[in-house]
């Protein structure tokens, strides 16, 4: 299928609701370490998430430059369109 | 804004644990009495969480090799392989290695996390691709980030998933190396590993086992898992330690690739760091010979592992895997552990507390590891003092709900 960013931050914000136990609200600026207070590795666990959704490897070398929804949502379009 | 308030909140956890009694990073052992006993503030405590899986740190064989090369050749080498030249019990000891295993050569480090940031950082490089499994030790991660090859992490233990990522991994061009332990040093599973071998020659990628704890543990001659599932062939490389059950301080890597030496001039973490000591060097080659000679000792250590397993399961404890010389125990949250952990030791029982980050899927465990060295009449009081603590936490649970 086509993946449009919109449809892609829907589909992580979906991915995200099991790492947000206190329900606030997901925007592109949510950080996932401040607002979210995930760790290393629920982060990793969140991208295998991602990787399984959408049928790509998201390489945790990357990680370090990802900390907010947005930079996902970027992550995931990059390893989309080199499928 | 100070560099260390980057650690504010790890550090409020961290005085939270303390606030529950003692620091479980902390420990401190007054004296060490034999392989299994410590004095812990002035009181006997039985060692439950040491990895002395032969329980060999106080043969007097091996003390006596070790100290009589201490007086041979001395207290430090001083300075690394490279600039400051190689002892020729380094080399003896990894001959000893390689033929134990029954590999061309082997390498050794000052410890097991260097051997896999040696290892893993000199095998792979930025061009590479490494899957490891995602529960792997912090040690293979450290090493495949110095490495700065491509990593992807796939779900552990499912040879399946490593499958689905090679296959779509099968037009980029980059040499692939996979990573997994035989046994996980926190919740003590098992790879399945004959079935990650078939994954690995269908894609035709290269494979690194980490055997920090399953070697002299797993095998008919205790070569580790690999050897348990008949697959050595088809390992590509062994990445191994001395601290474990060779009661040592180092660890090593080993294969049959011909070109493997290169990580001599090649390996950063094995040229720029002081070699091991005489002293670690002897004890290894002198436990490497007692597991070669006394294969009693590993059963004797499955006996023991056997007889916590059920004696806890008995009690109604949650166990996370099968059994093994590695039994850890899943309490409901964090609080439960701690508090199980301080009853544990004040009762004269020592285990390792493990807390997320560190666990597997945000467990909250108390990890025993046991040893040849272990009487039976040790692991039954192990087995008293866990019912009696989990009492103790019963008992303090309706005390907080009644002031609640």
């Amino acid at each position: 299928m086509q993946w449009t960013a919109d449809k892609v931050q829907e589909e992580i914000v979906q991915l995200l609701q099991p790492f947000n136990p206190k329900d606030i609200a997901i925007t592109p600026d949510t950080d996932l370490s401040a607002d979210l207070m995930m760790d290393s590795v629920a982060a990793m666990n969140l991208v295998m998430e991602i990787e399984d959704r959408f049928e790509i490897d998201v390489p945790i070398s990357l990680l370090p430059d990802v900390n907010n929804l947005q930079d996902l949502v970027d992550v995931v379009l990059a390893q989309l369109s080199k499928g | 804004m100070s560099l260390f308030d980057k650690y504010n909140q790890v550090n409020a956890r961290h005085d939270r644990l303390i606030a529950a009694g003692r620091d479980p990073f902390n420990i401190c052992m007054d004296r060490i009495v034999s392989a299994t006993e410590a004095i812990i503030d002035g009181r006997e405590v039985i060692l439950v969480g040491t990895n002395n899986y032969l329980g060999l740190t106080f043969d007097s064989d091996c003390v006596e090799a070790t100290v009589e090369a201490v007086r041979r050749e001395g207290t430090g080498t001083t300075g690394s392989r490279i600039a400051n030249g190689t002892y020729s019990s380094h080399r003896d000891l990894e001959q000893d290695i390689a033929g134990f295993l029954g590999r061309k050569a082997a390498m050794v480090f000052p410890t097991g996390y260097q051997a896999n940031l040696g290892i893993i950082a000199g095998l792979a490089g930025p061009k590479d691709t490494i899957l490891l499994d995602a529960d792997s030790h912090a040690s293979i991660y450290d090493g495949c980030r110095l490495s700065g090859a491509t990593l992807i992490r796939f779900r552990h233990n499912s040879p399946a998933d490593l499958d689905k990522r090679l296959a779509r991994l099968k037009d980029d061009n980059t040499s692939k190396l996979v990573i997994v332990e035989g046994i996980y040093s926190i919740l003590g599973d098992q790879a399945p590993l004959d079935e990650f071998v078939d994954v690995k020659r269908r894609h035709g990628v290269e494979l690194l086992v980490d055997e920090a704890h399953s070697l002299g543990v797993f095998g008919d001659n205790g070569r580790g898992i690999a050897e348990a599932y008949n697959v050595e062939q088809d390992v590509d490389y062994v990445v191994g330690t001395f601290s474990k059950s060779l009661g040592a301080v180092g660890g090593f890597g080993a294969s049959d690739n011909p070109a493997f030496e290169r990580l001599r001039f090649t390996s950063r973490p094995y040229m720029f760091t002081a070699s091991s000591s005489p002293s670690s060097i002897a004890t290894a080659r002198a436990t490497l010979k007692k597991i070669k000679a006394q294969p009693g000792l590993r059963l004797q250590l499955w006996d023991n592992a056997r007889a916590l397993y059920k004696g806890l399961s008995d009690l109604g404890f949650e166990i996370c895997a099968e059994a093994s010389p590695i039994i850890a125990v899943r309490l409901r949250d964090e609080e439960s552990a701690v508090f199980m952990w301080n009853a544990l030791i004040n009762a004269g029982v020592y285990v390792n507390l493990a807390l997320p980050p560190g666990t597997p899927d945000g467990s909250c465990l108390l990890r025993c590891s046991l040893s040849a060295a272990h009487t039976s009449a040790q692991v039954r009081r192990v087995c008293e003092v866990f019912e009696q603590a989990h009492r103790a936490l019963k008992d303090w649970r309706d005390t907080q709900s009644a002031a609640e």
